[in-house]
């Protein structure tokens, strides 16, 4: 498999952009901000087709918009996080504009260029080249080292930004600090493996981390490894069956763990219930019980 | 024939214009339908703080249609039946198991991210051409026919009596839920049922809009009336108002100019929301937990 250098490059760009996804969808879950994510992905869509209907780098388009729109993002939930329906706004205008710059581009250029929004969308990870793949790989990795930066400051304002705000954490420049670094992620992601992919990777591992694990550091963890995980037996199993696409198959393995672990918490809680001496919810039970 | 179109200062003649062709008059019949029940369910959608789910929904037509496409299904098959399975996914997936809203969205983002994996690889089994796709994703008003209006037509009839039916206490449901939940509202029932009704508006919204702008009419329409009024029946009839002036108005650039009508959409939106930009928010709705 790794005879074949399209392999090689989707492993060497594949791995630290799953990783990032995943540590980046670990808070982006722990502070329920998944539909921003989202929105996210298709800003990134946006500005890819922006900057190819302006004849620009599409990576110019990519990283300007996704950041701009990120830090509007942030700037908007200070008080509250952006809320359901502030982002459903943005998301309604922001792919108006994409069908605009789609046609523009589309009827600009000679010739079918339909496939560029195709690309955009869901990502060519099996067609990039050496230098893409390595600079995907150096942005993926600085965003980590970002990441695990603020790490420790951003888990304490993610779970009690009240108390964290009375303890004198930056908890707005943090919650700024962190879209800014998903915006990133973001815009590379795109770039290289798709916005389809993106919300993908940010959404499953995080979430399957969240219901596996309550302590937040091994849930970070775990979260990067289901990343990584399914970003390697996606690949290889899109190697193995050439009529699947490279990027459902990563999300179908990211989705079957989010199944497995959704199963796992599931017969967990049920083993937990009344009478055995589980961790929280049975001792209050019992003490419960003793007292009637 | 989009050179032909020409918008002069004689309303009456640019309307016979508009009319004149009868793909136009398919369009803008389903146009009018489909707005009158996105704008209905998009208000309780927004209500019920659901736009995520429905936003998800509106993902998920997309490989719907692509797999009615690759079994050479008709579309409006595929739109559909890949709405109500989502929906009932979702349902499942919100059950009151999942306590944390963290969770929930998580599980929402995972479905709809397999969702579109899903729509690729059936585009992918296809390999006919892609341009199809982008109609997919992004709609287009000329291929509406007469028999699509009157199945939307139907359709949309029985979404919106289930949901005058249900309409009392889904509203109850969707404020408090917590309150309507002791008082004996069968909430959870409400909520399937609703996911439903918002299954089957974005199937049909789908259907013209394409997958991806859906938003523009079911989210727009309805926030923009409850920044206005949080009135529930002034709301409600706003929001249909909005959702018909919008889809007519974007029809009609659409029609008059050389672009797409997701772009008439988003001007036609864009001029209403500046219309209300400097009015004060009247509903800063809080967090129904």
């Amino acid at each position: 498999m790794f005879a074949h250098e399209f392999m090689r490059n989707a492993f060497l760009a594949g791995t630290p952009v799953a990783l990032a996804c995943g540590l980046v969808g670990y808070f982006v879950v722990l502070r329920s901000q998944v539909f921003a994510g989202d929105a996210l992905s298709h800003v990134a869509f946006t500005g890819a087709l922006a900057a190819a209907a302006a004849g620009v780098d599409v990576r110019l388009g990519l990283f300007v918009v996704t950041i701009a729109v990120a830090g509007g993002m942030g700037l908007l939930g200070e008080r509250a996080r952006p809320d359901d329906v502030v982002i459903g706004s943005v998301f309604a205008w922001i792919l108006g504009l994409g069908a605009l710059f789609l046609s523009i581009f589309i009827s600009g250029s000679s010739g079918s260029n339909g496939t560029a929004a195709v690309r955009v969308l869901f990502g060519s990870i099996l067609g990039l080249s050496l230098a893409d793949a390595c600079l995907a790989a150096a942005i993926a990795v600085l965003a980590c080292l970002a990441l695990v930066a603020i790490a420790r400051p951003l888990l304490f304002a993610s779970v009690d930004p009240e108390v964290a705000r009375g303890l004198g954490v930056p908890v707005r420049a943090l919650g700024l600090g962190f879209f800014i670094v998903a915006a990133v992620v973001a815009a590379e992601a795109t770039q290289a493996v798709g916005a389809l992919l993106l919300l993908g990777l940010l959404a499953a591992p995080g979430g399957a981390a969240r219901l596996l694990s309550d302590n937040p550091w091994r849930g970070l963890g775990l979260s990067g490894a289901i990343g990584v995980g399914s970003m390697w037996a996606g690949l290889t199993l899109s190697y193995q069956v050439p009529a699947l696409p490279a990027s459902t198959a990563v999300i179908g393995v990211a989705t079957a763990t989010f199944l497995l672990a959704a199963a796992f918490s599931w017969l967990r809680r049920r083993s937990r219930q009344p009478g055995s001496q589980g961790i929280d919810g049975g001792r209050v039970e019992l003490s419960l019980g003793s007292r009637s | 024939m989009t050179e032909l179109a020409r918008l002069s200062w004689n309303p009456v003649g640019d309307f016979e214009q508009l009319t004149e062709f009868p793909f136009m008059v398919n369009a803008l019949h389903a146009g009018t339908i489909v707005a009158v029940m996105a704008g209905a369910i998009g208000w309780f959608m927004v209500l019920r703080r659901q736009t995520f789910a429905g936003h998800t929904l509106s993902v998920i037509a997309f490989p719907g249609a692509a797999a009615a496409t690759l079994a050479a299904l008709p579309l409006a098959l595929g739109y559909f039946g890949a709405c109500g399975l989502g929906a009932l996914v979702l349902a499942a997936v919100s059950g009151p198991g999942r306590a944390t809203r963290s969770g929930e969205s998580a599980a929402i983002g995972t479905v709809q991210a397999f969702g579109l994996g899903l729509g690729f690889l059936f585009v992918n089994l296809y390999s006919g051409q892609l341009a199809g796709l982008e109609s997919l994703l992004f709609g287009t008003f000329l291929g509406i026919t007469t028999g699509q209006v009157t199945t939307l037509l139907w359709i949309s009839l029985a979404a919106l009596f289930v949901l005058m039916v249900i309409g009392r206490p889904l509203l109850f449901a969707s404020v408090d839920a917590e309150v309507a939940h002791a008082a004996g509202v069968p909430t959870r029932a409400l909520g399937v049922i609703f996911l439903l009704l918002l299954g089957l508006a974005v199937a049909a919204t789908a259907e013209i809009t394409g997958a991806l702008l859906v938003f523009a009419l079911l989210v727009m329409p309805a926030a923009t009336a409850q920044q206005i009024t949080a009135r529930p029946g002034p709301g409600l009839a706003l929001s249909v108002g909005l959702a018909l002036a919008v889809t007519w108005g974007g029809l009609t650039i659409a029609y008059f100019s050389p672009y797409p009508l997701g772009f008439g959409l988003y001007v036609a939106v864009r001029l209403c929301l500046s219309a209300v930009r400097h009015h004060p928010i009247a509903v800063p709705v809080g967090e129904p937990v």
